[in-house]
């Protein structure tokens, strides 16, 4: 275990952490001030890299297919919402948990029919590829810090908008306490949409960024899905702050975990059990760190809804 | 004095800065009925939630039949014979009004543990249950979804239900909340034949039925218990008209 | 009104509702008459497709008891049923091969999950709980696609099924397929009993109203917990038939997917109804088996459908039929 390893893998973790941020943002904001379940939120950010794959191989450039995408999923997510989403903010959570669990087979399936099943890919942008040396004997993607940078810019952006804007303001509301804000005159309908929406082409704006690293395949937003709700759960649902926190450190405990977890292993067991028992525990350790957060703090680190 | 049910002494609550329940001594003898009496925000339900469990007490401490309960859990204390009403409806809408009271006399009757036989058609369970119907009223509305009970109906439900637990200390938080005219004076009614049975502590703000049902009134403002005493000392008590009854009470 | 003692009626037996007990008699009947039935065509196709659709109308039946009864959505209640499953499927790759054997440790390993996950699930609510169920269903994943030594990822074969006092009960299509009946039938059994006894009583009152219960002294997380166990069991139960039935055991069995998939069998029969899961279970693998027939593209049907049950069929098929005999009365 070297130095460069661990800092590689740090960095690994970050980029992890900030692409479940992305996803994650959306998901909390979603549930935080609509109280919605949204499953298909996972599918989103699939969607983002398949327009991205298309819109490439129609323009050639992948600032286009990176504008395109986000319109055109942005676009579809509004559809999704005012066909089906729209009737589901009152329902209970089961309702929106199926229904929604219906869109993701309808999306995985529907892909598939279009591009599919066989892996796709989507090229960096010729200037971004390549590595950059960090330190002596560290090599490290150029594309891997543009998608930290990035999600950390949309971090700082997002935390602007909500925390100074007057749109950010009612969201931050909303999270809190959802009805009072529909009773104070607001139209309620807009703001779901502009929320949902916003959250949308985060999701496929994640979809975008990793596509050139991570095959293109349906399916691929299932695990995703299931790690950005981890994130939102540990977090505390509503709050941006909170999935800021707990994706990075999901992304870190994760990256890190299944890197070192049989070396670590290997400390105090013999090496063949380390090397069975060490993966399934990597596996398994961010579901134990969700255990452990909501056991002493049932609603997560940072909930929107005052901690009771 | 024989030793009181409920003994509260030095209770303190505070959400915050905010100081709900300040230094609360009160104790509820055999048989007795004790209002508890104040405006709006005055704290009552932050006591009566405070004494069953539902609050946990920043200090201060609740002896109940000679237990220590400040501590205990909300489901321990009603083991132990604390009984409550609660101020919003809190029954089970989607069972019958019997197989609420049912379910209160079943907590009382050995073990819920059992999975077999069907609790709904335990005459053991129903008989008192009916009874405890009776005596509120509703012996004629008892297969009917509790949840399609009018209002007063509901209150008096909650009223049977708190019966059939045979506490040995009554909480009764509001229970003529939003009742009209006809119905208070039938759960007036009701109470003055089940004084005496066991203690009970009574918030309402309806001063006829506390006047015509209190053995004794404590006086909450602000958290603090300004005045405790018979009801016509308490009446009259300047400080007490000053702060909460108003000279229309004379 | 007067003080006078007041005449206590006596309360009046509350009658059952025809169909309440009719349906689920018809279900069994028509179950016990398929192999009748199948005789005559596609024996060994309808066997074990039914077979299929009365292992996951156990597991079904099960979540429904948490689900519709108890409000407690678990989206990790796959992971008790590959549980059992695995349990087969270890025991089989060490040679033990006896029912007798093999059921018990299935049960056991499942409960035991249960009541392990339960005690900390069970300490959350609404979102969370579903959550937290999810993570330990994750979790059950995990473990066995890390077990390389039982297949990991691509899952075990189980070379002969269980036999039964040593005799090969399990092997003949026919004899299996009345063991699973039986055990679908006492699973019914079962959870009935549970439901309308007095535990099941204050169980459903939780969901109705926990402070109530809570007020009334139940210490709900306990009642909460055992019903858990049991309903972790009986998904262990369809474990142990599934493994025998496909005679292999995968990771795949405790995926997030299967634990959705357990919990949309239970709204399509219609919550809160225990022969309503296994009419779900029914009504999700035949209209799977069908679809997937059409075009392998069925998924793209099944998922629109899903959401139009959710909109507009949300008491499932028993729902349904209550509706429909409603406006042909009225």
């Amino acid at each position: 275990m070297s130095a460069t390893l661990l800092v590689v893998q740090v960095l690994n973790g970050l980029q992890l952490g900030v692409l479940l941020f992305l996803i994650a943002a959306g998901l909390t904001l979603v549930f935080g001030v609509m109280d919605f379940i949204n499953l298909a939120h996972g599918v989103q950010y699939m969607l983002g890299a398949y327009l991205a794959v298309m819109f490439y191989a129609m323009t050639g450039s992948f600032l286009l297919a990176l504008g395109g995408a986000l319109v055109a999923a942005l676009a579809f997510g509004l559809v999704l919402e005012f066909a089906v989403f729209r009737h589901l903010y009152d329902r209970d959570h089961l309702d929106q948990v199926i229904a929604t669990f219906g869109i993701i087979l309808f999306l995985n399936q529907g892909v598939k029919l279009i591009w599919g099943a066989a892996p796709l890919g989507l090229p960096i942008p010729d200037a971004l590829s390549g590595s950059v040396l960090l330190m002596p004997g560290l090599l490290y993607p150029v594309w891997r810090l543009v998608i930290i940078g990035s999600g950390l810019a949309v971090g700082v952006i997002l935390y602007v908008l909500v925390a100074y804007t007057r749109v950010g303001m009612l969201v931050r509301a909303g999270a809190t306490h959802a009805p009072i804000v529909s009773a104070l005159g607001v139209d309620i309908r807009r703001l779901f949409m502009i929320v949902f929406g916003f959250g949308t082409m985060l999701a496929a704006f994640a979809g975008v960024m990793i596509a050139p690293i991570l095959s293109v395949e349906p399916g691929m937003g299932d695990t995703i899905l299931i790690l950005a709700f981890v994130v939102i759960v540990i977090g505390g649902i509503g709050s941006i702050r909170g999935a800021f926190v707990a994706a990075l450190l999901i992304g870190l405990v994760d990256t890190l975990g299944r890197s070192f977890a049989v070396d670590i292993l290997r400390l105090v067991m013999a090496p063949s059990p380390a090397r069975t028992v060490g993966p399934a525990i990597a596996s398994m350790l961010i579901y134990l760190l969700m255990a452990l957060v909501l056991y002493f703090r049932p609603t997560g680190l940072f909930p929107a809804r005052g901690r009771s | 004095m024989a030793d009181p049910v409920l003994r509260l002494n030095g209770l303190r609550k505070a959400f915050g800065a905010l100081v709900v329940t300040d230094d609360v001594d009160l104790d509820v003898g055999e048989g007795e009925l004790h209002a508890v009496i104040g405006p709006n925000g005055a704290g009552k339900t932050t006591l009566i939630n405070q004494i069953s469990g539902l609050l946990s007490s920043d200090a201060g401490s609740i002896r109940f039949d000679g237990h220590d309960v400040t501590h205990m859990p909300v489901h321990a204390r009603a083991s132990l014979g604390l009984a409550r009403s609660f101020q919003i409806t809190s029954i089970l809408p989607g069972f019958s009004a019997l197989a609420n009271v049912a379910l209160a006399v079943q907590a009382r009757s050995g073990s819920s543990f059992r999975m077999v036989g069907r609790a709904d058609a335990e005459a053991a369970l129903n008989t008192p249950a009916m009874a405890a119907l009776a005596e509120v009223g509703l012996a004629d509305r008892a297969d009917v979804l509790a949840g399609h009970l009018s209002h007063g109906e509901k209150r008096a439900l909650e009223l049977a239900i708190a019966l059939a637990m045979q506490p040995k200390l009554l909480l009764l938080d509001e229970p003529m909340a939003g009742t009209g005219h006809e119905e208070t004076e039938r759960l007036v009614a009701v109470l003055r034949r089940l004084k005496g049975r066991f203690p009970m502590i009574l918030v309402e703000h309806d001063m006829t039925a506390v006047f015509a049902l209190a053995d004794r009134i404590s006086v909450l403002i602000y958290g603090r218990v300004l005045a405790s005493g018979a009801p016509e000392a308490v009446r009259k008590d300047p400080r007490v008209v000053a702060a909460y009854l108003g000279e229309e009470m004379e | 009104m007067t003080d006078a003692p007041i005449a206590v009626p006596r309360a009046r037996p509350r009658m059952p509702s025809l169909t309440a007990e009719l349906l689920p008699a018809l279900i069994f009947i028509a179950f016990a008459l398929v192999p009748v039935l199948a005789a005559t065509g596609a024996e060994t196709y309808l066997l074990s497709l039914f077979t299929r659709v009365m292992i996951f109308a156990i597991a079904a039946m099960s979540l429904d008891v948490l689900v519709g009864y108890g409000a407690l959505i678990s989206f990790g209640h796959a992971a008790f049923v590959g549980l059992g499953a695995y349990a087969v499927g270890i025991l089989s790759s060490h040679g033990i091969n006896e029912a007798l054997i093999a059921l018990p440790v299935a049960l056991a390993a499942a409960a035991l999950f249960a009541w392990l996950t339960g005690a900390i699930c069970l300490r959350t609510s609404g979102v969370y709980f579903i959550m937290i169920t999810l993570a330990f269903g994750q979790m059950a994943f995990f473990t066995a696609s890390s077990l390389a030594p039982y297949g990991g990822d691509d899952g075990l074969t189980v070379k002969l099924r269980n036999t039964l006092f040593g005799f090969p009960v399990f092997r003949n299509e026919r004899a299996f397929y009345y063991v699973v009946l039986i055990c679908l039938l006492g699973a019914y059994v079962l959870c009935r009993m549970l439901v309308v006894s007095r535990f099941g009583r204050v169980f459903r009152g939780a969901r109705e109203n926990p402070t109530r219960i809570a007020a009334l002294g139940f210490e709900v997380f306990r009642y909460q917990l055992v019903a858990y166990v049991v309903a972790g069991a009986l998904g262990g139960l369809s474990g142990f038939l599934l493994a025998n039935a496909t005679e292999f055991v995968s990771p795949a069995y405790m995926s997030w997917q299967r634990s959705g998939e357990l919990i949309i069998m239970v709204l399509f029969g219609g919550l809160g109804s225990l022969h309503g899961a296994i009419i779900g279970a029914a009504a999700f693998l035949l209209t799977e088996e069908w679809l997937s027939g059409l075009t392998e593209h069925w998924k793209v049907i099944f998922g629109p459908l899903l959401v139009l049950v959710v909109l507009f069929a949300r008491g499932g098929l028993l729902g349904l039929a209550q509706k429909l005999r409603r406006l042909g009365r009225g």
